[in-house]
């Protein structure tokens, strides 16, 4: 059941979409790569190209990997959720589908400098 | 002429009966139903609340006299420790950091269990119930006020431990322990009874207890020390609370089986997530340590653990369903946790570091299959990077926090150290993201509950903090540059080192 409760409850979520004055939230992580210890979050607008929060957010802070001068943006494997996916670095957030608080992972096979495979 | 006897003196047993269980009476205008409300909707079938034994049978009178009399020994020692700066007997600063989680994340939970156990007190339909917990709910609020005296000595000279009411409520680290007693809080009372009173303080009281108490007596820390000795028979009391209560349930009727399990696999995963912060500072905040994180899950754990388990077989109960999952996760959550609050820490009302040759060291001796493996080469990353830029680390890039635990999503997969493990569920169109498999499924179980959830980190891209570190800082009442950072930089440091000197010479 929804919640062990006396009478019917209905919780309301506190970081819904529109409690963010029309950003959304989302949260990107690079596979096998844990200097930067967790996923990242971000706010963004859904117009926001994603190139832009790329290259603008997303990779000065992964420069202190080892790995970051070597990433090949055209060669990345990229995970939207659980699902295998091709992100269109020049359209909107939006209209790459991806969803406020929405998971996106960065896979850069046989790059594992500070974590070798087994 | 008639004798005059003196007034026979009631024996112990006619005590207890008059001073608790004859306090008790049917109620004749309302039915138990109306007066205890909460005792059924959890969907426990209790038949006899008679059954209940209280271990202790302790009146009234009687705690009072025990507890006068700890009190007053423990405010001596406190004082003495105070007039004789026992603060300077830590082993060194670096200590200060394990004191400042502590008072920030742990003693606010013991005035939360305070809370648990006064309501729990009022909402159990039997008198032996009612009454033990009544006097667990006195001991919680003590334990609060007793560890905040013993810190507050270090608060007229360190940092960080200015505003401990706000650090609970505001950041991000505490809330891992706030949020586990407001899940138990908000629960019924027989859930609360198994969260607090048979999983935080029996099954894993001592994988706290021991870490912050030995931690303390061996690194100098006094005034910590007595606190531990002034709490250990009420916590006799609460572990005994919380077998008896397991046994009531399991033992009033068969139904009430996979309802206590299914609270016993929550609680545990529970608790082992706020036992990561416990494993950080064991590993590597104690200055002088007492024993690895994965030694104290050996002896308090599997060992201690698994014959518990054994012993409530006979009920049909078994070990919690993430026993594998902790094990394997025991020689990474310290170092995983560590890295992640270094890097973080101009978020954090206390300072990190980067562990020394020795401290590595005893960590490749601690961890033979993973520090040198997985971590070291991380730390030694971080020290090359601190040399070139001249600058700490520090990774801006704010952490996905567990919906259900709340702690940053930096723990791995059960079978892969080197990948993070990604879980999240959808509800009612919105996504909800997990640090594993035993969080994702108190979730999927009572999603209503835990969707509620203030999470620091996307709280803070909301008003009134909107995204703006400083004003985090500001609203968190943590002290840039004060509060926070690299520990060899800090105040506490400096200062520390200067009126040890100061205490041994002439200057």
């Amino acid at each position: 059941m929804a919640v062990v409760s006396r009478k019917e409850y209905i919780g309301v979520p506190r970081d819904a979409l529109e409690n963010y004055k029309g950003n959304q939230l989302l949260f990107i992580s690079w596979d096998h790569h844990m200097l930067a210890a967790a996923p990242i979050m971000f706010r963004a607008h859904p117009s926001t190209r994603l190139g832009e929060l790329i290259d603008t957010q997303l990779v000065p802070l992964l420069q202190s990997d080892p790995d970051a001068a070597s990433i090949d943006w055209n060669k990345v494997e990229w995970l939207k959720g659980t699902e295998a996916w091709t992100p269109d670095f020049d359209r909107s957030l939006a209209d790459n589908g991806i969803r406020h608080k929405q998971q996106l992972r960065m896979r850069t096979p046989g790059l594992r400098t500070l974590s070798p495979a087994e | 002429m008639d004798m005059k006897t003196t007034k026979k003196k009631l024996s112990a047993k006619e005590r207890y009966r008059l001073l608790t269980r004859d306090l008790a009476w049917e109620p004749t205008y309302r039915s138990r139903e109306e007066i205890f409300p909460y005792t059924q909707y959890e969907g426990l079938k209790i038949t006899d609340w008679n059954q209940w034994e209280d271990p202790f049978r302790l009146t009234m009178d009687a705690y009072w006299k025990y507890q006068a009399e700890k009190e007053r020994k423990f405010y001596a020692i406190i004082d003495a420790h105070a007039q004789n700066n026992g603060h300077l007997n830590i082993t060194d600063a670096r200590y200060l950091s394990a004191l400042k989680i502590f008072l920030q994340a742990i003693s606010p939970g013991e005035y939360s269990a305070h809370k648990g156990f006064a309501r729990a007190g009022r909402e159990f339909g039997g008198v032996g119930t009612q009454v033990a917990c009544q006097m667990q709910a006195l001991d919680e609020i003590r334990h609060a006020q007793t560890q905040i005296h013993a810190l507050s000595n270090y608060n007229k000279f360190y940092n960080g431990f200015h505003a401990f009411a706000e650090h609970r409520d505001r950041i991000w680290y505490t809330s891992v322990a706030r949020s586990f007693f407001d899940d138990a809080m908000s629960a019924g009372p027989f859930e609360f009874m198994m969260a607090i009173g048979f999983s935080f303080e029996y099954v894993l009281t001592n994988l706290l207890f021991v870490p912050f108490m030995s931690g303390a007596a061996y690194n100098g820390d006094m005034a910590t020390v007595t606190f531990g000795f002034s709490a250990q028979s009420d916590e006799a009391r609460h572990m005994t609370l919380g077998l008896e209560c397991i046994k009531f349930m399991l033992e009033q009727h068969p139904d009430n089986l996979p309802i206590v399990q299914g609270w016993i696999d929550k609680w545990f995963w529970r608790g082992f997530r706020v036992l990561g912060l416990v494993s950080t500072m064991m590993d590597y905040m104690l200055p002088k340590r007492v024993m690895s994180w994965r030694e104290a899950w050996n002896i308090y754990g599997v060992e201690n653990g698994g014959a518990l388990f054994r012993d409530l077989a006979r009920y049909g109960i078994r070990p919690p369903k993430n026993w594998e999952h902790a094990e394997k996760a025991v020689d990474h959550m310290s170092h995983q946790f560590m890295l992640g609050l270094y890097q973080w820490k101009f978020g954090t009302a206390f300072h990190g570091w980067i562990p020394s040759d020795e401290d590595m060291d005893w960590l490749s001796k601690k961890y033979p299959d993973t520090f040198d493996k997985y971590y070291r080469p991380r730390w030694d990353h971080i020290k090359k990077l601190e040399a070139q830029t001249g600058t700490t680390f520090s990774n801006f890039g704010l952490p996905k926090l567990c919906q259900c635990c709340q702690l940053p999503t930096l723990f791995t997969e059960p079978d892969d150290p080197t990948l993070i493990c990604h879980r999240e569920s959808e509800y009612k169109g919105e996504i909800y993201h997990f640090c594993s498999d035993g969080c994702k499924d108190i979730f999927d179980n009572e999603p209503e509950k835990y969707i509620q959830a203030w999470l620091p980190m996307p709280a803070l891209m909301r008003d009134p903090v909107d995204g703006d570190l400083g004003a985090w800082m500001d609203w968190a009442h943590l002290q840039d540059g004060v509060d926070n950072g690299d520990f060899h930089a800090s105040q506490d440091k400096a200062n520390f080192e200067r009126w040890r000197a100061q205490s041994s010479s002439n200057q």
